[in-house]
């Protein structure tokens, strides 16, 4: 029983190895390049549009409406990242039905780094809108007794964010695995089907939780006052 | 030596289940407060559903992911149990 595809190792050469989870990362990589690369060339501002340009004009103006509502502020600066993390996630979750593929965010390692990224974004785009020491003065907002809890809360909503898509996407390809030696055939479809949109809703809310995350440092201080345009 | 593997394959095993049962009792509970909740909340305020079903999934998650933890840790008891690995190796060699 593999319980990540890190531990199927392609190719090794020295210290470098080469296992499932790369090299299925890399797939989704390129495949998504790929597409956005053609759909992007043919962009029209005429009457009749592509089907998909359609797609990715739907895509983009569904994922600013989301940051928006949920954020409560300008979605630009933060719809790359966010929209990234969004479409990177669901194509990797969605990619299960093609047969031979495992999910490379069934694997710590993915999920971990999506969470660091995440963990590293938070004070960026907090001292890109407000300067260093704003920023700062926020991890002892109500009193200084709070520093130790903000800093663990920091830390620890990235284990857990990390632990939350791993766990969910792991679980189902393992119980498709185990499904399969019991009762095959219908099960194992019906597992996937549930695998299917388990995958798509871990996107959304690491994206949401993401936008709120990357959000609240600034949020908390345009309610107090500091009223920006 | 039988005895630590018998021992040490027992505790992991009753501690798999008892982690998965005892982890899955609170956020059902938590989950079946939340979905009742927003069921009457949707009831009695139809237009603002696009706002509430939005809390109840991030909400849900949020509460699963204790559910999701207690897995993980049980399925690592059963199949990538390092203490196992250990006492198997021990007992080999």
């Amino acid at each position: 029983m593999t319980i990540s595809p890190d531990s199927i190792v392609l190719w090794q050469w020295g210290a470098f190895s080469l296992n499932a989870t790369l090299l299925f990362t890399w797939a989704v990589m390129a495949s998504l390049t790929i597409c956005a690369w053609a759909i992007t060339r043919r962009f029209t501002d005429g009457p009749r549009l592509s089907r998909w340009q359609n797609l990715l004009e739907v895509l983009v103006t569904g994922v600013r409406d989301q940051i928006r509502e949920v954020s409560r502020q300008d979605p630009d600066p933060y719809l790359p990242f966010i929209g990234t993390l969004f479409i990177f996630i669901a194509a990797s979750n969605l990619l299960t039905i093609v047969p031979g593929y495992l999910p490379p965010t069934g694997s710590l390692s993915t999920t971990a780094a999506l969470a660091i990224t995440v963990f590293v974004a938070v004070p960026l785009f907090g001292i890109a809108r407000d300067g260093v020491g704003p920023y700062l003065r926020h991890y002892v907002r109500p009193s200084v007794f709070m520093l130790p809890f903000n800093i663990i809360g920091e830390l620890s909503r990235t284990i857990a964010l990390a632990v939350r898509l791993y766990g969910n996407i792991m679980s189902g390809t393992v119980i498709v695995a185990i499904l399969l030696g019991l009762a095959p055939f219908f099960f194992p479809v019906a597992m996937q089907l549930l695998g299917l949109v388990t995958g798509l809703i871990q996107a959304y809310i690491f994206a949401v939780l993401a936008v709120v995350y990357v959000a609240s440092a600034t949020a908390a201080r345009t309610t107090q006052g500091h009223r920006r345009p | 030596m039988d005895l630590y593997v018998s021992l040490v394959a027992l505790g992991s095993i009753v501690t798999a289940g008892l982690t998965i049962a005892v982890g899955s009792l609170g956020p059902a509970l938590g989950e079946g407060r939340a979905v009742a909740q927003a069921l009457s909340a949707l009831a009695q305020q139809p237009d603002s559903a696009p706002t509430i079903t939005r809390t109840l999934f991030v909400g849900l998650a949020m509460i699963e992911s204790t559910a999701i933890y207690c897995f993980v840790v049980s399925l690592i008891l059963i199949f990538a149990n390092p203490f196992w690995e250990y006492v198997i190796a021990r007992a080999g060699g």
